[in-house]
């Protein structure tokens, strides 16, 4: 199973530029038409499932404005006896 | 936006790095000036060197560079950056120095002093943004513009005939004898900003060991000027500037392959 995750957009740096939407393997982030960030850009969003947390977006991104959290995945204990 | 996971455990992969504040930036949308900066802060951050650095920031969209890191940082004359920051070493020799500068300003006005400070072997780094254009007085034509490219200054694209071709910095700057480490990376795709972020890594390195002058040229974009979408301007750089300049090593001195970063 793939590995689950998201981002947080800080809205203040965000501005739009949509190279993250670009560069996200998954193609689940996009502009969010519907709102407007205090300076006036539409932030960028997920906008779909299927997030896996792989940082791609933050690696591109020029303002530093994503947060990107990873599901840490329980490992069965049993398995090394 | 989808809600976070609930009741699970969860770690933070990627953050803003400590060393920017929280400024926002003067920055068009989409600039890759933001990324280098970005690169700079989290090299910083893993050195450990936030404490330790004095940052010298030029003229150009480089300018407020002083606004957005959370370093020491002083701003030098048009194109003295170098200057300055040999002055600061020389006093400081147990700081991290570095200049931030574009291309208007190291290749242009700020070529003598480079040079020199290459020729003589300063233990300075320099973090050298390449976009083939002024950014901030508009757009006009740079030294390191490409040959036909439309600016405000040469609408009908640069003419070779009358201005010459574009200067190669990091290779004119490989074969001064002073230079340790001179590399050209690019900033259009996440795999060589990785790459990008590594030779930041290692001239920060170079200059802590004491091995004299190093010198990362970055690749960057400019939508605004060059009038492309930010991703488009990424397809610009790839196509366009990396066949002109292109990417490698152009000086690694035998003691920085010895370090074996």
């Amino acid at each position: 199973m793939p590995a689950k995750g998201w981002i947080e957009v800080n809205e203040l740096h965000c501005k739009g530029c949509e190279l993250c939407v670009q560069a996200c393997p998954q193609e689940v982030m996009s502009l969010d038409k519907t709102r407007l960030t205090p300076k006036g850009y539409h932030p960028v969003q997920l906008h779909a499932e299927g997030c896996t947390g792989c940082a791609i977006c933050a690696v591109v991104c020029p303002e530093a404005a994503l947060t990107v959290y990873r599901q840490i995945e329980s490992r069965p204990v049993a398995a090394a006896a | 936006m989808i809600n976070p996971l609930p009741n699970t455990h969860t770690q933070v992969v990627y953050q803003r790095p400590k060393s920017l504040t929280t400024a926002v930036t003067h920055y068009c949308p989409g600039c890759t000036h933001g990324v280098s900066q970005r690169l700079v802060a989290e090299v910083l951050d893993e050195m450990g060197l936030r404490e330790k650095a004095i940052g010298v920031a030029s003229v150009g969209c480089s300018v407020f560079a002083y606004n957005y890191f959370d370093v020491d940082f002083v701003e030098a004359a048009h194109g003295r950056a170098p200057a300055m920051a040999t002055g600061i070493k020389r006093v400081f020799p147990d700081r991290t120095v570095f200049t931030y500068q574009g291309d208007g300003d190291l290749a242009s006005i700020g070529m003598a002093e480079v040079m020199h400070a290459a020729a003589r072997g300063e233990n300075i780094t320099i973090i050298f943004i390449n976009n083939a254009i002024y950014g901030m007085t508009g757009g006009q034509m740079a030294p390191t513009t490409l040959p036909g490219m439309k600016t405000t200054s040469s609408p009908l694209g640069r003419d070779i005939e009358m201005t010459g071709m574009p200067i190669r910095m990091a290779e004119l700057l490989s074969k001064m004898d002073g230079s340790s480490f001179v590399v050209r990376r690019s900033l259009h795709d996440a795999t060589n900003i990785r790459k990008a972020k590594k030779a930041i890594r290692t001239a920060f390195e170079v200059q802590q060991q004491g091995l004299g002058f190093s010198l990362v040229e970055l690749l960057s974009t400019c939508p605004t000027n060059w009038d492309l979408t930010p991703n488009e301007a990424l397809s610009f750089v790839e196509e366009k500037m990396i066949p002109y300049f292109e990417l490698g090593d152009y000086k690694v001195a035998d003691a920085v392959k010895a370090l074996k970063l």
